[in-house]
């Protein structure tokens, strides 16, 4: 393992070094906050300086301590889900796989379905229905994106279904769980992992967005969508604070996507 | 031929079925709502005359069946329904928009599928090199960013610092195709980049896997020229692969559609499904999100059917 | 001397493991107009590489390092990129193992054959297409003048073999590399394309390389033959010298594969083992792959089931280990009738008959080292666990001839093939069973190591008297181990019983067909064959 770090290249580095910085931010927010996160400490829309690194937001809240509880609140939620949609969807996935015949049929039909709806749309539509709260959020992003889980992880099982060391298992007269932990999970992990980053992506900035559309974690919690959204009127007047936790957004999710597309590269033995 | 005519009906048919479960899932969610419709939407504070005339106005005290039946036959007939917030038909408050919608998704794609596979090809092509890696680094950047950083960055620096484009997209009915096009160029823009990255980096990796086939390298043993081997041997076989990655990033248009609308104040009919979601305007949430899905199943469809149109191994010879 | 071709000192690397190695090391050959050159060799001889050199070509991952390569006085290996794409197709031509991959999906197969032509300014199109359907009608394509006007996927795999070998004629090149033209092809298949081969080396005078991996096929087309190991030159002699007096052991140790075994006398009054009685299977529901089968499998003897591809031998396999229950018939085993469904059977029949697989690559879990693919059987049927289990192995890895100590840790992606296929016999072995199917086990192994794993199992089986059901589309692994022959034909049995009963006249028409299809080490059997069945058909 370290020896696979040691030799890895600048970018996954990079990568790997964004997302531990935010992981820590996330960790230690109230030891690094200088003031409280809902607490107004100063004029609008101030600009840097020593007192407030990155200003004041639009009612004069310090952004700097904003963006660290941000961090904080934003990458739970996106991981949370991101857990719960992938341990469904694999779940799912690797049952309808090895089981096939009908639990296959259904659950691929279901998940069709719901794949026919753009993302985004069906998510709005539960939260006009459910309201916006962070279970509903959670739960409601989990089973969409689980969706997607579920296909890759579907298609990976099969392939591996489909070898003759499975099929040895089989004629063993060996368990569906047996064989699911010990002949279809170690050789579905590789792209697994890689799809655990690229999912994390995806419901980061879903969740992101729908925080922007207003629909998200809803204020005073500190949230990075959300302060894009609530600064966005400073734009026009040449301010860029919302900028900041846009940028911020996007740096964590080039940081895991760099490491995901090293891993890809890795697990695809391609070397050249 | 026929074959393929059996497969094109086939997936239509299944297209159909799709869209008229997604209309019954639509119907139920809004049944689904906890408590009382009516009571809901209005408040604590109604009076109960004015929950039951609501109830009545939305058909509460008919079945289920009956209801779905009686909305889906005035949807089909373009009735939506009034909305809750201010009375007008949803029909009335739709219509544009969605023109509107139509129009700025429409001049997306056609900036960003030819370039997504133009670019896609070129890096294909030249895999390797310092061009595929500053292609590959620059798309993987626009896939990790969020809609509205991209948006914002265009904003503050082609409107705010150097004043060219207008930072809201406002159109309307009485504006010419011309200034049509110049209000809608920022978010068509920050559009394009999103999808762009999105369908160029599946476009090269469709590519590079046509490129691996054996054929080619027959072609390559052959002696044929290697502009004729990338027109005739690679691109025949890449264009159904390539229509398939399309179709898939569609997606990211109809969503990334819904905030681009939001941030440049477009009025379309992704900004008025945000406005009735947190208003919780249900016959326009209804409504749109369900033209949302049909048109997405729509361009998924017209994708399926091209892909299998270029399928070489479904063409058959006519002896 | 006129040499069309003549490569000196060749070196090429591949770039694998992170680092360049030699793949072909100091070859050297010569070609001269109307000659066939065999080059044989198992997998990682270089043979492929060497043919593709010969145009100049190296494969992505492949660089040719030194050496030269002269055809027709032009030097290839420092040729520019251009006067390589003149040469390539006109002067030299290429006809690839699979032709299903190397035909363009998307364009007719005649059309294909005209491009080369066309494009290096040979001759006109319509001329292209004129000559296309002579030559089709020559290499014995069924309606010449119509067949090239289909897709690719629309001809058979023997069909697909003939029509690029006519693709490879198109600007009637000097040359004509044949690499393993025949290998994926069933024997009967095999010498519809051996006789276009033939036709064309002969008949219209050509050179031409031909690479295989199999010696007795190679006999009947090379005028000369170059034995190739690990990139080096082992051997190289007239045909007929060096199939009759090898110098080198190798040489000698390729042409005594598939030396016969002893075959065991089978009696009515031995035990049976499995009994398999009026079985027809289905896939769809509607079409049955199966018919009418009946067999019986009795103890300690090899009962080898035959057939091309399609026969449905394999999905008798499917059928007998309960992985496809049967439509109806009965599968009686040790005496009690089995239920259809492989969940309905019983962990102890299910113990007693155990499968070994074509691909040992998939056979094993690449996560899995050797302890835990022997070990599981152990736990899973007799719970033996621990320290006790360790000794199992190691003694089970003695009985398969790998050192314990070396191998007992190694994940199995870190063997060989037939240190792979031996692993999944031991695994067989652990369950200690009374049938053992063996489906293809032999086919994806070179020809020395599958020789290694037919001594094994013959020894196995006198050492603990286990039988085999032993499917196979190979005749000639069929001659060295079979006790009783069962041959299948689209789904039926069509001919079986004792070896030297099935093997020896009157023979069925079909039996006859395939033991006639078989190449012998005799350079003249093909010619021998040729005139025999035209001289049947007139």
């Amino acid at each position: 393992m370290l020896k696979l770090l040691r030799q890895s290249p600048l970018s996954a580095r990079i990568g790997m070094g964004i997302v531990l910085l935010n992981c820590l931010v996330a960790i230690f927010a109230p030891l690094i906050a200088p003031y409280g996160e809902t607490s107004v400490v100063g004029d609008v829309w101030e600009g840097f300086c020593a007192q407030f690194y990155f200003g004041t937001d639009h009612i004069g809240r310090d952004l700097f301590t904003r963006m660290v509880f941000g961090a904080r609140n934003t990458i739970v939620l996106a991981f949370i889900t991101t857990v719960l949609s992938f341990g469904f969807g694999s779940f799912l996935g690797f049952i309808a796989a090895v089981k096939g015949g009908w639990t296959d049929q259904i659950v691929s039909r279901v998940v069709d379905i719901i794949m026919a709806f753009p993302t985004l749309i069906f998510a709005l539509m539960i939260l006009s229905v459910l309201g916006s709260s962070i279970p509903t959020l959670i739960f409601t992003i989990a089973l969409l994106d689980s969706t997607r889980v579920y296909r890759l992880s579907r298609a990976v099982a099969m392939d591996i279904e489909v070898m003759e060391f499975v099929e040895a298992a089989k004629l063993r007269g060996e368990g569906l769980w047996w064989i699911i932990r010990h002949e279809i999970l170690p050789n579905a992990m590789p792209p697994l992992v890689a799809e655990f980053g690229l999912r994390f992506c995806f419901v980061f900035l879903f969740i992101a967005s729908l925080s922007f559309l207003g629909l998200g974690l809803q204020p005073p919690l500190a949230d990075w969508g959300g302060m894009v959204k609530e600064n966005a009127g400073a734009i026009t007047f040449g301010i860029y604070t919302p900028l900041i936790p846009a940028a911020a957004i996007a740096f964590l999710t080039v940081g895991v996507n760099l490491i995901v597309d090293w891993f890809l590269h890795l697990s695809s033995g391609l070397h050249e | 031929m026929k074959n393929v005519l059996i497969l094109i009906l086939k997936r239509s048919g299944a297209s159909l079925i799709t869209v008229f479960i997604i209309s019954v899932i639509i119907f139920i969610g809004v049944e689904l709502l906890p408590g009382d419709v009516a009571q809901t939407v209005l408040g604590q504070s109604a009076t109960p005359e004015t929950v039951e005339a609501f109830r009545k106005e939305l058909k509460l005290d008919l079945p289920p069946h009956i209801r779905y039946g009686a909305w889906l036959n005035d949807f089909i007939h373009g009735d939506f329904g009034n909305s809750l917030a201010n009375g007008r038909p949803v029909s009335e408050l739709i219509g544009w928009r969605f023109a509107n919608t139509l129009f700025l998704a429409l001049s997306t794609a056609a900036i960003a599928i030819p370039l997504a596979i133009l670019l896609g090809m070129l890096a294909a092509f030249y895999r390797n090199t310092l061009f595929d890696k500053l292609i590959s680094t620059t798309t993987l950047s626009f896939i990790s960013f969020p809609e509205f950083f991209v948006a914002y960055i265009l904003i503050s620096l082609l409107s705010v610092k150097f004043n060219i484009f207008p930072s809201l997209a406002i159109i309307d009915e009485d504006m010419g195709l011309g200034s049509k096009l110049y209000a809608i160029l920022l978010p068509s823009l920050t559009l394009t980049c999103v999808v762009t990255a999105h369908m160029m980096r599946q476009t090269r990796a469709a590519i590079i896997n046509v490129l691996a086939s054996a054929y080619i390298e027959m072609a390559e043993i052959k002696g044929i020229k290697r502009l004729r081997i990338i027109v005739h041997h690679a691109f025949p076989n890449s264009l159904s692969p390539v229509i398939n990655v399309i179709a898939i990033n569609l997606a990211y248009l109809v969503v990334g559609v819904v905030i681009v609308e939001v941030v440049f104040v477009y009025p379309g009919l992704g900004q008025l499904l945000v406005d009735s979601v947190a208003k919780r305007d249900l016959p326009v949430v209804q409504a749109s999100g369900l033209i949302f899905s049909i048109a997405y199943i729509f361009l998924n469809l017209s994708a399926d059917i091209l892909s299998m149109l270029s399928n070489p191994k479904l063409r058959q010879s006519q002896i | 001397m006129n040499n069309l071709l003549e490569i000196k000192n060749l070196y090429i690397e591949g770039f694998y493991e992170e680092r360049w190695h030699p793949i072909v090391r100091d070859i050297s050959l010569d070609l001269k107009r109307g000659e066939v050159l065999g080059l044989i060799g198992e997998s990682g001889a270089g043979k492929s590489t060497i043919g593709l050199a010969a145009m100049g070509y190296a494969r992505q991952g492949c660089r040719i390092v030194s050496g030269s390569i002269n055809l027709e006085g032009i030097q290839l290996f420092d040729a520019t990129e251009e006067d390589l794409r003149l040469v390539r197709g006109s002067k030299i031509a290429y006809v690839a193992q699979s032709a299903a991959a190397s035909f363009n999906p998307s364009h007719r197969v005649i059309k294909q054959y005209v491009e080369a032509p066309v494009h290096h300014g040979v001759m006109s199109y319509k001329e292209a297409e004129k000559e296309a359907i002579e030559i089709y009608r020559r290499l014995f394509l069924p309606t010449p003048e119509k067949i090239g006007y289909r897709y690719p996927h629309e001809l058979s795999g023997g069909q697909l073999q003939r029509a690029m070998v006519a693709m490879a004629m198109s600007c009637k090149p000097d040359i004509i590399v044949f690499d393993e033209p025949t290998t994926a092809l069933d024997v009967t298949t095999q010498i519809e394309v051996l006789a276009a081969v033939k036709e064309i080396t002969e008949k219209m005078n050509k050179a031409a390389l031909y690479i295989t991996h199999d010696l007795a096929v190679v006999a009947q087309v090379a005028h000369r033959i170059m034995v190739l190991r690990n990139g080096r030159l082992v051997e190289e002699g007239e045909t007929r010298t060096l199939i009759k007096k090898p110098k080198e052991k190798y040489t000698r140790e390729l042409l005594n594969v598939r030396a016969l075994r002893e075959t065991k006398a089978i009696t009515d009054k031995m035990d049976v083992i499995l009994e398999v009685e009026d079985v027809a299977a289905t896939y769809t529901g509607h079409e049955n792959v199966l018919e009418d089968i009946d067999l019986v499998v009795r103890k300690g003897r090899t009962v080898a089931l035959v057939g091309e591809s399609g026969s449905g031998k394999s999905t008798l396999a499917r059928v007998i280990t309960g992985l496809l229950p049967a439509i109806h018939g009965s599968i009686t085993f040790l005496g009690k009738e089995l239920p259809g469904s492989l969940k309905k059977r019983k962990k102890e029949d299910l113990r007693k008959m155990q499968m070994i697989y074509q691909m040992p690559d998939t056979a094993l879990n690449p996560k899995q080292t050797v302890r835990k693919v022997i070990g599981r059987p152990l736990q899973f049927y007799f719970g033996i666990k621990g320290k006790k289990a360790e000794e199992r192995i190691k003694d089970l890895l003695r009985k398969i001839e790998l050192d314990p100590d070396i191998y007992i840790d190694r994940l199995t992606t870190e063997l060989s093939g037939g240190e792979k296929q031996r692993i999944c016999i031991a695994r067989a072995l652990a369950a200690e069973p009374d049938l053992v199917i063996c489906d293809e086990v032999t086919s994806a192994l070179d020809q020395l190591v599958a020789e290694g794993i037919l001594d094994l199992l013959q020894d196995l089986q006198n050492k603990t008297d286990m039988a085999y059901l032993f499917i196979t589309h190979d005749l000639a692994t069929v001659k060295a181990i079979a006790d009783k022959i069962v041959i299948m034909l689209e789904g039926k049995i069509i001919e079986q019983g004792e070896k030297k009963k099935v093997l020896a006249p009157p023979y069925h028409e079909y039996t006859d067909k395939l033991l006639a299809s078989v190449p012998e080490m005799d350079p003249d059997w093909l010619d021998n064959l040729l005139n025999e069945r035209a001289s049947t058909f007139i």
